[in-house]
């Protein structure tokens, strides 16, 4: 009877007043989604518009820097946008306006998923407010401008420590008080049921396209693939199609801040233990009463304490492996991936890189190693330049 | 029979309405809070809301959330907030005590060691804002076995369907939301709320009593004159806030005891 759980994680832990529009969005969501009109409304905006399929480029440089796996990037970072997020934005905004909803309202974190939703509501005449904490603003500037450019609401939310979950509160308050004619897009696989299901399943292109694609190039499936974990979306729509597949390793990069010893971390699912946040059972940062722990990354998409309760199952089945990657290390890889492959990665996707680099070390040439590169780095150019710099003078000072 | 019936037991013979007056322990400070909690039974409260103050309050408008922070701040836990009930249950105060909080604090500490510890501290009822009846089940079966009952919320876009299951596992009283949207002093009741509440009289039998936004002796009487209840919260802690500090308990009494008297003063004009 229990919907939207997987095994004990999940659940919709939210005020009764939102009960009635949840139950709605699931009935829609179960009615459409299979229904052949809205998938291929969706299929041809992705096509036309957001530039699908994303190429799945090899990494010659980097393979033979760690000796000789192949490894693939799966190019997120070349959508209209610039990051996975575009994806689930899209088809949420197709799925509200057939729900006669005629506003948006969204958080945003790196403020990747906020611009996508500006974009979605541009493009299909939706009235659009996204809430971003004061904090990410001012570490995502480049984000906070086109998204007013793109005729978004944009409230910077000033309570708790200003970053995503922040967000995500007034997001939901926004919510609970503009209910009937609302559709709150959330941006993650996080959150009550029927949300961790219906992200997935919108970004599970991701995967399903990496799979026909490698299978064609290579003619199997690959040995690994490794995805940044921040809610976990497009992670889980990487994962997704290969869960099936036993023999493909999932690995799940979460962020490690200040090192994962420290009290500046972002990986939940490396160190949180079991609660509610945000309306779902999961594994959650928190301390002995039940309070949420602060969170640091220096990528803001990461920067949050909760993780989708599909990865807490997929952690505790051992189906997939978590692993964490912090900010130093997410740097170097920034760089390298620059520097050895001429592209520029998000700081939340240069976590998966980072983490790639150190598997592909452990992997023979004949084996296949996928890495998603969940979006481009030029929200983060100031902020990891400045990092990149700070980095560099305490390393000299050191020696 | 727990105190919370008994409580609406009474107040139905005498024609009165029930002022259920919300504050979060350990505000606006540690040291203070008991004495606070004693000026606002005294001044009338029928029955008495705590608050188990919550970092991330997501039913909770600007008022309630700073008020939560700073009683977080101050150090205020759920044990601190249990051993308060018992220290006023010792001095001697009867009237019903339900906690308002939110699940993951009941969590963290463990649900069955929670409902034994609050059960022998006294408090008698739990409200979660973010436990909807239809996740309830775990909920309800332990805190049933201790004689604590869990109250649910009616929210004017609640389906029959769902109302059905509200009242199904709720027992002490309904709360009913006045407005779609979070805690908060607000100027106007709306006006779709008789209608409201006497949709819900027609799903349940147990009493019902109104929140959110609720601030005014004005709105209480208003209200009383068709619900069983009202529970005011925002409105009485921006009382604390805007009181000079040696003036608090004065404040708080006159605010209180004009709530008070609304909720009589209505039920006998419809007598
Ligand atoms: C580029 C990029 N990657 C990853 C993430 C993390 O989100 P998720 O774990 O849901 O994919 C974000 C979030 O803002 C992002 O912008």
């Amino acid at each position: 009877m229990m919907k939207g759980f997987f095994g004990q994680f999940g659940g919709a832990y939210v005020a009764e007043t939102l009960m009635g529009n949840l139950e709605q969005l699931e009935q829609q969501y179960e009615q459409l989604k299979d229904d052949a009109q809205f998938r291929s409304e969706i299929a041809q905006l992705l096509n036309e518009f957001v530039g699908r399929p994303t190429p799945l480029t090899p990494l010659r440089k980097m393979s033979k820097d760690t000796g000789g796996a192949k490894i693939y990037l799966k190019r997120e970072d070349l959508t209209h946008t610039g990051a996975h997020k575009i994806n689930n934005a899209l088809a949420q905004a197709v799925l509200a306006k057939r729900m006669g909803k005629h506003r948006i309202v969204a958080e945003t974190g790196a403020g990747q998923h906020g611009v996508a939703v500006a974009t979605a509501c541009s493009l299909l005449g939706l009235e659009c407010v996204v809430y971003m904490g004061a904090l990410d603003a001012e570490r995502q500037a480049p984000n906070v401008q086109r998204m007013k450019l793109l005729g978004a609401d944009l409230r910077l939310v000033h309570i708790g420590q200003r970053t995503l979950k922040d967000a995500i509160s007034e997001a939901i308050r926004d919510w609970i008080t503009n209910v009937r004619e609302t559709h709150y897009l959330l941006g993650s696989a996080v959150g009550p049921h029927p949300f961790p299901t219906m992200v997935r399943d919108f970004q599970s292109v991701i995967g399903e396209e990496t799979k026909s694609q490698i299978l064609q190039l290579e003619n199997r499936l690959p040995d690994c693939v490794i995805a940044c974990v921040g809610g976990g979306s497009n992670a889980i729509g990487m994962f997704s199609p290969f869960i099936e597949h036993e023999e493909v390793r999932l690995i799940g990069v979460q962020a490690a801040g200040e090192g994962i010893e420290t009290t500046h971390h972002a990986s939940p699912l490396i160190k949180g233990s079991l609660g509610i946040f945000q309306g779902v059972y999961t594994y959650i940062l928190q301390n002995a009463d039940g309070h949420i722990q602060e969170t640091h990354s220096i990528a803001p998409g990461l920067d949050y304490p909760g993780a989708g309760p599909q990865h807490s199952h997929l952690k505790n089945t051992g189906r997939a492996e978590y692993a964490y990657i912090d900010d130093r290390e997410a740097l170097e890889a920034f760089e390298y991936l620059c520097r050895e492959e001429g592209i520029l990665p998000a700081l939340e996707s240069s976590h998966a890189v980072a983490h790639a680099l150190k598997v592909a070390k452990t992997m023979t040439e004949d084996q296949i190693l996928v890495v998603n590169l969940s979006g481009r780095g030029d929200k983060d150019l100031s902020q990891a330049i400045e990092a990149l710099e700070r980095m560099n003078k305490e390393e000299v000072s050191i020696r | 029979m727990n105190r919370i019936q008994v409580t609406f037991d009474q107040l139905k013979q005498t024609g009165e309405k029930a002022l259920i007056p919300y504050i979060p322990v350990g505000y606006p400070a540690l040291e203070t809070t008991e004495e606070l909690i004693r000026t606002i039974c005294e001044s009338g409260a029928d029955l008495l809301e705590l608050g188990v103050p919550n970092g991330d309050p997501l039913a909770d408008g600007p008022t309630i959330q700073a008020a939560s922070t700073q009683a977080i701040a101050n150090g205020t836990t759920l044990r601190y907030c249990i051993q308060v009930v018992q220290r006023l249950r010792q001095s001697g105060l009867d009237l019903p005590i339900i906690f308002m909080g939110y699940c993951n604090s009941f969590l963290a500490y463990g649900l069955e060691s929670f409902a034994r510890d609050a059960k022998n501290a006294g408090v008698d009822g739990l409200i979660i804002p973010d436990l909807p009846s239809t996740m309830a089940g775990p909920w309800v079966d332990i805190f049933r076995q201790h004689e604590i009952d869990l109250i649910f919320f009616l929210a004017p876009t609640t389906s029959e369907e769902r109302a059905a299951s509200v009242v199904e596992q709720g027992t002490g009283f309904v709360y009913c939301i006045s407005v779609t949207g979070v805690t908060g002093a607000r100027d106007e009741l709306p006006e779709e709320l008789p209608q409201f509440i006497s949709q819900a009289r027609e799903a349940t039998s147990l009493p019902l009593c109104v929140g959110f936004g609720i601030s005014t002796p004005k709105h209480v009487a208003e209200v009383s004159q068709y619900a069983d209840g009202v529970i005011v919260g925002s409105a009485l802690l921006q009382v604390i806030n805007h009181a000079p500090k040696d003036q608090m308990h004065t404040k708080v009494r006159e605010y209180v005891s004009s709530l008070k008297e609304a909720t009589i003063s209505a039920a006998s004009s419809t007598r």
